[in-house]
């Protein structure tokens, strides 16, 4: 079941937005003739394959290619001596920070192996047969070196040092040893310590959390070519072709505007395809072979050395009065960055107490490195983790103070005014609206069986909006084409044309949107901050508004009126005012018959750096039944509610509710990277990391909220990330309605599950429920 | 390595390639005939998303190896469609808004026809569990059974009016 | 890597035993690809035996069915009494990997692949399975749960490969049943598998039973003492209760990626009852 409220009277009446046409690009994608990264080949190329180091950590001391570039058929080989070193600088890659100086080296190694499947060698040959056999005779030398796996044990004095450089940021004064802590964060409100004493129910706990990957069913492609002159051509799998090609030209020492990237189909990306893996060493290849060389990741690859997500342990302290009201809130937040700095931690402590209206918070978070993948983003990062642990205390809090969940929620929520932890104050949002439409939802009022329970939790994201180009063209007979460029991860393409047909007063169809390549427009940032349809559509409203307004012009010119004369109305151009009926009205066809006696071709241009994101809240329900006898949970009604602002295409707002919601489930309860003790990854394909399968879930209602983004032209709010928030929350709140116990580790595999049942068996617990 | 000759049929056309023999099934298809439609998600069975079918089984094509399909009769998402319209599994997919990547798309409306050619008129139980073999990490299913369960509906209508 | 697909038993035999270097037999597909593509294994020659008619066939014989080896789970399904007369086999071949897995996984390939965790293998072990070997010496046969011996070994030697499997004549009152845990709900490896197969007299009292256990030891295993536990017995709590208790204490599992030692021995012992009580409802209606 799927349905929407609103939060204000359907005002003003939209003809295109909010109805479900068929999405631009769909007959390609049901043909199976789109084409993604691995799809596309280039004449003459040769296939890449990387070497991977098998330690967690160790010095390179010698890579030794002399025996591999003897091969015939090996016609390329890269190494760290074919990269020139970066100096540290910062640089946004999605909502995270990356810094050139890691990215060179995560590429390729240089001094260090820092996880294992860190690439140490890559080479490009007629085969890949050849390609694989030269990855063989390639000799490595190592120093094998102590690894530190868990974000804990790496903080312990003693623990193996990744980085010997590594002083810890954020700390005052600063630290004279360095550490596995690359920096300190906080944030804080009021007076934390002030504020617990007026509780009457204090509540603190520690949560730990498995790293997770994207999960993306298409592995990493790209397909590079570099001529004798130096210019470049790349088609890659990219959340962001700008991004991919400031990387690479920087890495490479290129002119930006030698390299031209070109975005396939993206098969998933989820955040982990806003960074750089294999398309710097495509492009050193191609540049020695002097032919196109394609590298594709095997799932292996994928899981071994593309970015997770942190794994954490977060520690929770909440106090309320009797009344329900929360007093103070306060949280330490240890996140795992993997091999190098830049984890999630601090979007993780800005989002924790989001959705409340705390007078106290000190948040506290730490980055920290390990001998694991570099982490990289991953849907709403950092607020997940954060967000299991907080929606698991406030269900406690609520417990305690004999509390309905929902109403606890509503009396502490965030409102239009509430100031948040982390600076802003809120404007229009939606968070109580969600509460109330969880609260009248049948779901929440629907009787549960043996063995059966209900959580909820409630999820926050910002959203960002940031630097976006468009182009809007008339064509000859009236129809339009439209450049943007941010990749089309799930139905951006749809919304744009759905936007750009409203303004124009025409259908839909009448538009044919194409993510262009680099060298069509301006900058474009990536597809990442669930900014696409914000940005790309506020610049196409632009365009479009811009297109309506040269063609007045033109019509002007032509009935010889002043350009103030003339109205556009309904897809026309008429006279207005005392000269309104004089001249037939023009459409859009009409006006580009003229265009070229009237000045010349009708082009609407955006470029802009789009403010006024304004974030989702979101509300979830989960039902879960637990087998006492083998621990294992299942999902067995499941409500999305969120707040999408001004919902364009009502399909793609719950698919993105839908497919947010799953992932959270499956990382609440199966995801887990397994390591074993020589610090190899156990789990590196989708047999043993388990994802949710079909026959694992139940259909997921959806409810779409519309409290409107007055700063967007359409109302639209960011919606493709905050529903990844509340899964875990809300299902371990389930799991302690099913089996009066709280689980503070996860996943909440079967394992756990039944062992936590047994040890409350054991000890005679009285909060347990079942067997 | 010396190459063997394979004839089998695709997409009911004769087909006749060079190949090694470790070369897989899906690797024919992408590699040697260009039909890029099947995808390749895992390299090793479990995510669907190379699923075509030989002889009207429903198989993944990276557990095969080329020279299997020997004189065998290949069905891929290239010959799903007809050459006047859509399938009905195809133009359910696209009103329901199944699907936002793209890339399990063509291996799921493979095997949902394999379903719905031997039970017409499935339960959403059964389709889950046919589709198990399906990963999406896009849609979380939801949309996908309701195309596939109207899209049946559809066909049964259609094929007792006929 | 060379690949054959000899139409008789004898050239394959030929093939395998006269092998210089690794050579591997070629069924469904769905372990050796994953083996080749993962560079687990490099084999000079791979045998493909699907163009034996012998490996391809589904007969009844002496009241019972001979099975091909090569026989996919999903042709085992679509036989018409098959499933009726042994649904346990039927549906423990039927949960290997997914759809599309089943529509090539073979019995044979799933025996010889030597996993302890192979999903068929307890169930044609409670069924009391022959299978028919044949190799350089000749033809014999032998007990499923003697062929696999550790895992990826077997009691085979080299040329030696299955052909079939005969499940025996069922008498009245008989009936089997498969049941696995994993964490999803499809497609993952066996935590634990447990097989069962009971014989009732016409008061629904058992006097034949036998279990198969997989993902609990290094193969394998045939847990007779277990089994023996329910003969004279009824189907009632205390039975079904000794049952999980037996099962749990046959368990010699190891910790790895999938479970626990001590989670599969519980595991084990709960999923052995449940099948137990399928076993004894199937039967009484047979």
């Amino acid at each position: 079941m799927q349905e929407k409220v609103r939060d204000l009277p359907r005002e003003p009446e939209y003809r295109v937005v909010g109805t479900r046409p068929i999405r631009p690009d769909g007959v390609d994608k049901v043909t199976g003739r789109a084409r993604f990264g691995a799809d596309l080949n280039m004449p003459g190329q040769l296939v890449g394959r990387v070497l991977r180091s098998p330690h967690a950590h160790a010095r390179l001391v010698r890579v030794d290619t002399s025996k591999a570039e003897k091969l015939p058929g090996v016609k390329a080989i890269v190494t760290r001596d074919d990269f020139t070193d970066q100096a540290s600088e910062f640089v946004p890659a999605g909502e995270m920070l990356i810094n050139y100086r890691d990215v060179v080296r995560n590429v390729m190694a240089r001094e260090k192996v820092l996880y294992e499947g860190h690439p140490v060698a890559a080479v490009a040959a007629t085969s890949p047969e050849i390609a694989k056999e030269a990855l063989r005779l390639i000799d490595v030398t190592y120093e094998v070196l102590p690894h530190v796996m868990d974000v804990d044990d790496a903080m312990l004095p003693g623990a193996p040092l990744l980085h010997e450089d590594m002083i810890t940021q954020g700390v005052t004064p600063a630290p004279t040893t360095p550490s596995n802590v690359a920096k300190r964060v906080e944030f804080l409100l009021g007076d934390a310590a002030k504020g617990f004493e007026q509780a009457d129910i204090v509540i603190e706990r520690t949560f730990k959390t498995a790293p997770v990957h994207q999960g993306y069913i298409e592995p990493h492609a790209v397909v590079a070519s570099v001529a004798e002159d130096g210019q470049a051509e790349m088609w890659v799998s990219t959340q962001g072709h700008w991004v991919v090609r400031a990387h690479c030209a920087r890495l490479l020492g290129m002119d930006i505007n030698k390299l031209r990237v070109t975005a396939s189909e993206i098969g998933g990306g989820f955040g982990g395809k806003t960074v750089v893996y294999l398309e710097p060493l495509a492009l050193a290849l191609s540049k020695k072979a002097r032919r196109p060389v394609k590298l594709v990741m095997s799932r292996e690859e994928v899981f071994r050395a593309t970015g997770p997500t942190s794994g954490a342990t977060v520690w929770v302290k909440m106090g309320a009065k009797k009344d329900g009201t929360i007093v103070a809130g306060e949280a330490i937040l240890k996140y795992q960055a993997g091999a190098f700095q830049g984890s999630p931690v601090g979007p993780g402590c800005m989002c924790a107490f989001a959705p409340y209206d705390i007078a106290n918070v000190k948040v506290v978070g730490f980055d920290i490195v390990t001998n694991r993948p570099k982490v990289a983003a991953y849907r709403a990062p950092g607020g997940p983790i954060s967000g299991y642990a907080v929606e698991s205390v406030v269900d406690e809090l609520a417990r305690a103070v004999k509390m309905d969940p929902i109403d606890f929620r509503l009396k502490n929520a965030a409102r239009e005014g509430t100031k948040a932890a982390y600076g802003p104050k809120f404007g229009p949002i939606g968070l109580v609206a969600c509460l109330e439409a969880a609260k009248k939802h049948p779901h929440w009022s629907a009787p549960l069986g043996k063995n059966q329970g209900r959580g909820i939790a409630a999820g926050f994201w910002f959203n960002i909006g940031g630097e976006t180009s468009v182009s809007l063209s008339l064509n000859e007979d009236g129809t339009l084409t439209l450049l943007a460029g941010t990749p089309d991860i799930g139905g951006l393409r749809a919304s744009l044309c759905m936007m750009t047909a409203e303004e124009l007063g025409i259908g839909a169809d009448k538009i044919r949107p194409i993510i262009a390549d680099t060298s069509m427009l301006g900058y474009n940032f990536l597809t990442g901050g669930s900014r696409s349809t914000f940005s790309s559509g506020m610049a196409a409203v632009e365009a479009a508004r811009s297109v309506i307004k040269q063609a007045c012009a033109r019509a002007a010119k032509l009935w010889e009126l002043a350009e103030d004369a003339v109205t556009f109305e309904d897809g026309f151009v008429k006279p207005a005012g005392e000269n309104a009926g004089k001249h037939k009205p023009m459409n859009l066809g009409d006006i580009a018959k003229i265009a070229g006696k009237t000045g010349g071709p009708i082009v609407g241009t955006s470029a802009i750096n789009a403010h006024g994101a304004a974030p989702s809240f979101g509300v979830q329900i989960s039902d879960v039944e637990v087998d006492p006898e083998t621990g294992r949970v299942s999902i067995v009604r499941y409500t999305v509610v969120q707040d999408a602002g001004r919902a364009i295409h009502p399909s793609y707002v719950e698919g993105q509710y839908q497919g947010g919601a799953a992932q959270g489930i499956g990382w609440a309860l199966n995801e887990e990277y397994i390591y074993g003790s020589d610090g190899r990854l156990q789990n590196p394909g989708f047999l043993d990391y388990r994802i949710p399968v079909a026959s694992d879930l139940p259909m997921i209602d959806t409810v779409i909220v519309e409290v409107p983004n007055p700063r967007h032209p359409y109302g639209v709010r960011g919606i493709g990330e905050t529903p990844i928030v509340p899964p875990m929350g809300a299902i371990a709140n389930a799991v302690r309605d099913a089996t009066g116990l709280r689980l503070t580790a996860l996943p909440m595999s079967p394992p756990r599950v039944l062992a936590a049942i047994d040890a409350a068996r054991a000890a005679g617990d009285k909060s347990l429920k079942v067997g | 390595m010396a190459k063997i000759p394979l004839s089998f049929t695709v997409n009911g056309d004769p087909v006749e390639v060079l190949v090694s023999p470790q070369q897989t099934l899906l690797d024919v298809l992408r590699d040697e005939l260009e039909l890029t439609g099947t995808k390749e998600g895992c390299g090793t069975g479990d995510c669907g998303a190379c699923s075509v079918t030989v002889d009207g089984r429903l198989v993944c094509s990276c557990l095969m190896l080329g020279v299997e399909a020997a004189g065998r009769s290949v069905g891929t998402i290239e010959g799903m469609a007809s050459a006047d319209s859509l399938h009905p599994l195809q133009q359910k997919f696209l009103e329901h808004a199944a699907l936002q990547c793209g890339i399990c798309t063509p291996g799921i409306l493979v095997a949902a026809k394999a379903l719905l050619d031997r039970n017409p008129d499935p339960t959403e139980t059964e389709v889950r569990y046919w589709l198990a073999g399906n990963l999406c990490r896009c849609t979380g299913y939801d949309k996908i059974v309701r195309a596939v369960l109207d899209a049946a509906a559809d066909m049964r209508a259609t094929h007792s009016a006929a | 890597m060379r690949y054959e697909a000899p139409e008789t038993v004898e050239a394959a035999v030929g093939l395998l035993a006269g092998a210089a270097g690794d050579a591997r037999v070629l069924a469904g597909g769905t372990d050796l690809l994953v083996q080749l593509k993962t560079d687990m294994i490099a084999p000079a020659l791979v045998v493909d035996i699907k163009k034996i008619a012998e490996t391809r066939r589904i007969t009844e014989e002496a009241g019972g069915f001979r099975i091909g080896a090569a026989v996919s789970g999903a042709e085992l399904k679509e036989h018409p009494r098959l499933k009726t007369v042994w649904p346990g086999v039927i549906e423990a071949a039927n949960l290997i990997g997914s759809t599309q897995i089943q529509g090539r996984a073979t019995l044979g390939g799933n025996l010889c692949n030597g996993s302890p965790a192979a999903d068929s293998v307890p169930a044609l072990i409670a069924a009391g399975a022959i299978a028919t070997v044949i190799g350089p010496a000749g033809r014999r046969e032998i007990k499923v749960e003697d062929v696999v011996v550790g895992p990826r070994k077997l009691s085979l030697t080299k040329g030696e490969v299955v052909v079939s499997f005969f499940l025996p004549a069922r008498p009245a009152h008989a009936a089997d049943a498969y049941l696995r845990f994993i964490p999803r709900t499809e497609m993952d490896i066996a935590v634990v598998g447990a097989g069962v197969s009971l014989t009732l007299d016409d008061a629904g009292i058992c006097r034949a039973a036998r279990i198969g256990l997989g993902a609990v030891a290094a193969k394998p295993l045939l847990a007779e003492e277990a089994a023996a536990a329910l003969i004279g017995q009824p189907e009632n709590d205390a039975a079904l209760a000794r049952i999980q208790a037996a099962v749990s204490a046959a368990c010699r599992p190891i910790d790895d990626k999938r479970g626990t030692k001590d989670f599969r021995i519980k595991v084990a012992g709960v999923i052995a009852r449940r099948a137990t009580e399928i076993a004894f409802a199937r039967a009484r209606t047979r």
